[in-house]
């Protein structure tokens, strides 16, 4: 089941959630919304939902083609989960789930039996086969959750969504519930869509991510495309630490006003180097504990701070000390002309000179 | 909310203490014994007598019947009330508000006093008493098994009607003050929850809505029949006091008071103490039940 | 049960716009309109009725009803017994916050309801208590009808000074401040539990003491939470009428508070004078609602 959103404007009184968005979602994707708050991001997914309507006389929602946006939000066929659950209290896990379909018509209802066998299903397909009497209250919030996956399910919804899964749980069972998620997703293969604000969430779990900031869309791409090429700065910013510099004052590196990103794992580190594009630093910091190791450098020639990120063996070979004089260059570099920040509109790959493989050193 | 450390780092404890348990001794716990203490005296059938005889249990009826009754419309109008003042705007809702406070602030003797003038036959809503005997008239031609004349009686004010009045105004900030704050509270997202999975408005309410307020529903009940048992100031204008009839427990026992039967009066008393420390009771459970479970 | 009418700790309003849970219009209007209507007819009505009925016979019988000094003694009356009652339970209702909530210790929960318990009691009840303790039947009484007392100089003392409490003025404070008991309490100590002890621990770890503490840190955060119970406590503590009238006597001029000045006009068919009296109670009854609006802006505005 597709999803198009077409055109979708929205304002809350003076202020605009969403500015003529247009979203498509291709059938049995896993969608990620990804923004800061404020974006819009949960405000786009509720009017999907049908829980919101965008203003008169703007946009439209279609899924697989059928125009639905003056539809209900339980007629949409649409699955949604709450980022705090809204779990029924007083409601039994197993009545939770089964709430959908004790609520329809009595002509539409399924019979008991088939209910309560459907409930079993979904409760063994969210591994808590032995929980169906206990009370939300009586569940920790990585349950807590599922069975509010559950409960939408049961309803064999045509779309699936989310509204910051994982946003309320601490990190550890985050990570085991994304993983469990994205597996099930495939399994089940239903059209899905989440709304989260963690750029790693988003690039580990997605098929496709949709990256918004200030009540638009910025890009759209698979995991790979949206962090290797960002088409604005804000979109660079947002996914992952990155440094920023004004133009170098090269010809190749841009003029002007331009600016230029670099991620920290691009910055190369060398004790001795001859070439024309090395830039003349200082080691202010060496961050060894972790995965990588993280150097916080100063610029010889303005003072300006560059983070760099490099493995830990050639951290250890580099044997970086505080005030060491070295030499850095840049692997891979974006710029964005300078109007790019003004009017959004930005430069695609091929529009960037200085956009340069790895390895080839500036 | 205190901890281990702050008990030893802030002063006072001892003095607050102290004179917190001293004060609540001698205004509150002594005197209350004295009630015990003055019935324990008395003999088992002696007692019985005092608590028992027909015109003490006519005015239980009364006093508990007709305090349920109010609380039951309280309960009803009052979830109208909360729902509204929570949901809807309107223009005046702020006035609205703090309306629903007056019973509590206006002497009860002042509302008695107003009630009894509206209601009385050549009071302002005099008009009112045709048509209420009227629909008695109707009740006992369609159902002419019950002895609704009597049951219910004629008159609105110096009767039975007229306690129902008094005690439904006296109890109608309870039960709003305390779904308020709940409706307040309650996730709009239950209901969007309720609403994506297919349920109508309808079923949002009676399967989802009612279910979470009904703790508060039951507690503001709860506190609007207490504080209805005990009513006296509001009641005693407008009830007529006819013996075995319209009169109220806590008139009974100033009656009693009145002929020097402070024996009498204070059996009674504990009687209706009894009661309503067991309604206290409940109203703390149902409390702190509510608090346990909706913590999420 | 005090909390019926406290909304001091609640949350503030939250505005629902969801269209997928909003209700359809004639509901709206329907449910408001019999809200109203019910709020009207019970409510509305007996104030308008107060106001209408002291007026009836014309401004000059309304104020002459204030002059009459039997008015007069009930009116000073009244103000004596608040002057009394209500500070004693605020400084019994902060005693009993600052311990409660600022320190740990076995059977809190008890006490707890115990401060509750006047809620619970009826006040003709109230008053009675009273009469047991202290009236001519009761363990006064007996103490002073005794053949041999304890402490014999007492009760030479109490019989000279003709002490009395039941029927007199000490009577009618002490039954004002037993129905008046927890309101003060009621309102501090889920305010000050919220607000927890970290400010007082920071004050005295940078050196202030005891009394520094509580009026240059406590009372400050809590002045708007006792201010209001004050309100509640005073309005409560100036209608009294059922304690009261147990253990008054109703000598004119001399034990009569305002409530039952007017039962005793009202009961003499003076309606008139009757309504006066009740009207300035129930205007009262309105700066004790503006009062109580004002300070639930005012705490929905700072903590919005």
């Amino acid at each position: 089941m597709s999803i198009i959103a077409t055109n979708i404007k929205k304002t809350f009184g003076a202020y605009t959630a969403l500015e003529g968005v247009s979203l498509n979602v291709p059938a049995g994707k896993l969608v990620a919304l990804l923004g800061p708050s404020g974006s819009g991001k949960t405000t786009l997914l509720r009017i999907i939902a049908g829980l919101e309507f965008a203003d008169e006389g703007s946009g439209r929602i279609e899924f697989h083609g059928e125009d639905v946006t003056e539809t209900p939000a339980g007629k949409r066929g649409v699955g949604f989960v709450f980022q705090h659950y809204a779990l029924f209290r007083h409601m039994t896990v197993a009545q939770n789930i089964a709430f959908g379909l004790t609520v329809r018509p009595r002509k539409e209802r399924p019979p008991q039996k088939e209910i309560d066998a459907r409930v079993q299903e979904l409760l063994k397909l969210i591994q808590l086969e032995d929980l169906g009497n206990r009370f939300p209250t009586q569940l920790s919030g990585g349950q807590r959750q599922r069975v509010a996956l559950a409960r939408a399910l049961a309803v064999q919804p045509k779309v699936l969504l989310l509204d910051e899964p994982f946003g309320a749980l601490d990190a550890r069972v985050r990570k085991d519930l994304r993983r469990w998620l994205r597996h099930f997703q495939r399994e089940i293969g239903i059209t899905t869509i989440f709304v989260t604000h963690d750029q790693e969430e988003a690039l580990e779990l997605a098929d496709e991510v949709v990256v918004m900031n200030n009540a638009k869309i910025e890009q759209v791409g698979t995991p790979q495309e949206v962090y290797d090429r960002p088409s604005t700065p804000f979109v660079i910013e947002f996914l992952g630490n990155v440094n920023r510099f004004a133009a170098l004052g090269h010809p190749l590196h841009g003029a002007g006003s331009d600016v230029l990103y670099v991620r920290p794992h691009d910055v190369d580190i060398q004790r001795d180097y001859h070439g024309e594009h090395g830039i003349r630093v200082r080691v202010q910091h060496v961050f060894s504990a972790g995965n990588y190791g993280r150097i916080a450098l100063i610029r010889a020639d303005n003072g300006e701070t560059i983070d760099a990120e490099l493995s830990r063996v050639r951290l250890a070979e580099l044997s970086l000390q505080v005030g060491d004089e070295v030499w850095v260059v840049f692997r891979h570099i974006r710029l964005f002309p300078a109007g790019a920040f003004s009017e959004r509109d930005v430069a695609t790959d091929d529009a960037i000179p200085a956009t340069l493989d790895a390895g080839r050193g500036i | 909310m205190s901890t281990r450390t702050a008990r030893t780092i802030l002063p006072g404890f001892g003095l607050s203490l102290g004179f917190t348990v001293f004060y609540l001794s001698l205004i509150v716990l002594i005197p209350l014994s004295a009630a015990f203490i003055k019935t324990s005296a008395m003999s088992w059938s002696e007692f019985t007598d005092a608590v028992a005889s027909p015109r003490v249990l006519a005015s239980y009826r009364v006093s508990f019947g007709i305090s349920f009754l109010a609380a039951a419309v309280n309960a009803f109008f009052g979830l109208i009330v909360a729902w509204v003042l929570v949901r809807y705007p309107f223009p005046g809702k702020r006035v609205v508000d703090a309306l629903v406070d007056l019973p509590f602030a206006l002497p009860t003797a002042v509302a008695g006093i107003a009630l009894t003038a509206i209601y009385a036959r050549n009071g302002w809503a005099g008009f009112l008493e045709p048509l209420w005997a009227g629909g008695v008239g109707r009740l006992e031609q369609w159902i002419p098994w019950g002895n609704w004349a009597e049951w219910l009686g004629l008159k609105i004010a110096f009767d039975r009607p007229g306690i129902f009045i008094a005690l439904t105004f006296i109890g109608l900030p309870f039960v709003v003050r305390t779904l308020q704050p709940v409706l307040e509270e309650m996730e709009p997202e239950l209901e969007e929850a309720s609403a994506t999975l297919g349920a109508t408005r309808w079923q949002t309410i009676r399967r989802v809505i009612l279910p979470e307020l009904a703790p508060a529903l039951i507690t503001g009940f709860a506190m609007a029949f207490a504080r209805a048992l005990g009513e006296y100031g509001s009641v005693v204008f407008i009830a007529g006091n006819m013996p075995m009839h319209s009169e109220i427990t806590p008139l009974l026992i100033i009656t009693k008071l009145e002929q020097y039967d402070y024996q009498g009066a204070t059996a009674i008393a504990v009687v209706m103490l009894i009661a309503s420390f067991v309604l206290l009771l409940l109203i703390n459970l149902l409390q702190k039940w509510s608090r346990r479970h909706h913590k999420i | 049960m005090a909390s019926a009418v406290s909304s001091l700790n609640k949350a503030g309003p939250r505005t629902h716009t969801t269209r997928a849970t909003r209700d359809s219009d004639w509901v709206r209007w329907t449910l408001t309109g019999v809200a109203l209507l019910f709020l009207a007819g019970f409510v509305l009505l007996p104030l308008g009725a107060v106001f209408a009925e002291a007026l009836r016979k014309g401004w000059a019988v309304f104020f002459a009803s204030f002059i009459d000094p039997d008015a007069l003694a009930a009116i000073r009356l009244t103000l004596i017994t608040t002057l009394v009652a209500v500070p004693a339970n605020v400084v019994f209702g902060v005693a009993a916050a600052w311990c409660i909530t600022k320190f740990s210790f076995r059977g809190k929960s008890v006490l707890i309801t115990l401060i509750d318990l006047p809620f619970a009691v009826s006040p003709v009840i109230a008053g009675l208590i009273f009469v047991l303790v202290f009236g001519l039947q009761g363990w006064l009484g007996h103490y002073i009808n005794a053949e041999n007392p304890w402490f014999p100089w007492l009760q030479q003392w109490l019989v000279e000074k003709d002490f009395k409490i039941i029927f007199a003025t000490p009577g009618i404070i002490l039954a004002t401040i037993f129905v008046t008991f927890p309101f003060v309490a009621r309102e501090l100590i889920p305010l000050m539990q919220a607000q927890g002890t970290d400010e007082e621990y920071a004050a005295v770890t940078l050196g202030a003491g005891g009394w520094q503490v509580f009026w240059r840190v406590t009372l400050p955060n809590i002045k708007w939470g006792l201010f209001y119970g004050i309100v509640l406590c005073n309005a409560r503590a100036m209608g009294e009428f059922g304690a009261v009238s147990v253990v008054s006597g109703h000598i004119r001029g001399e034990t009569n508070t305002m409530p039952l000045h007017v039962e005793i006009l009202y009961n003499e068919y003076q309606f008139s004078a009757a309504f006066s009296v009740a009207s300035l109670l129930a205007l009262l009854a309105i700066v004790t609602l503006v009062l109580k609006s004002f300070i639930e802006w005012r705490h929905s505005r700072t903590h919005a």
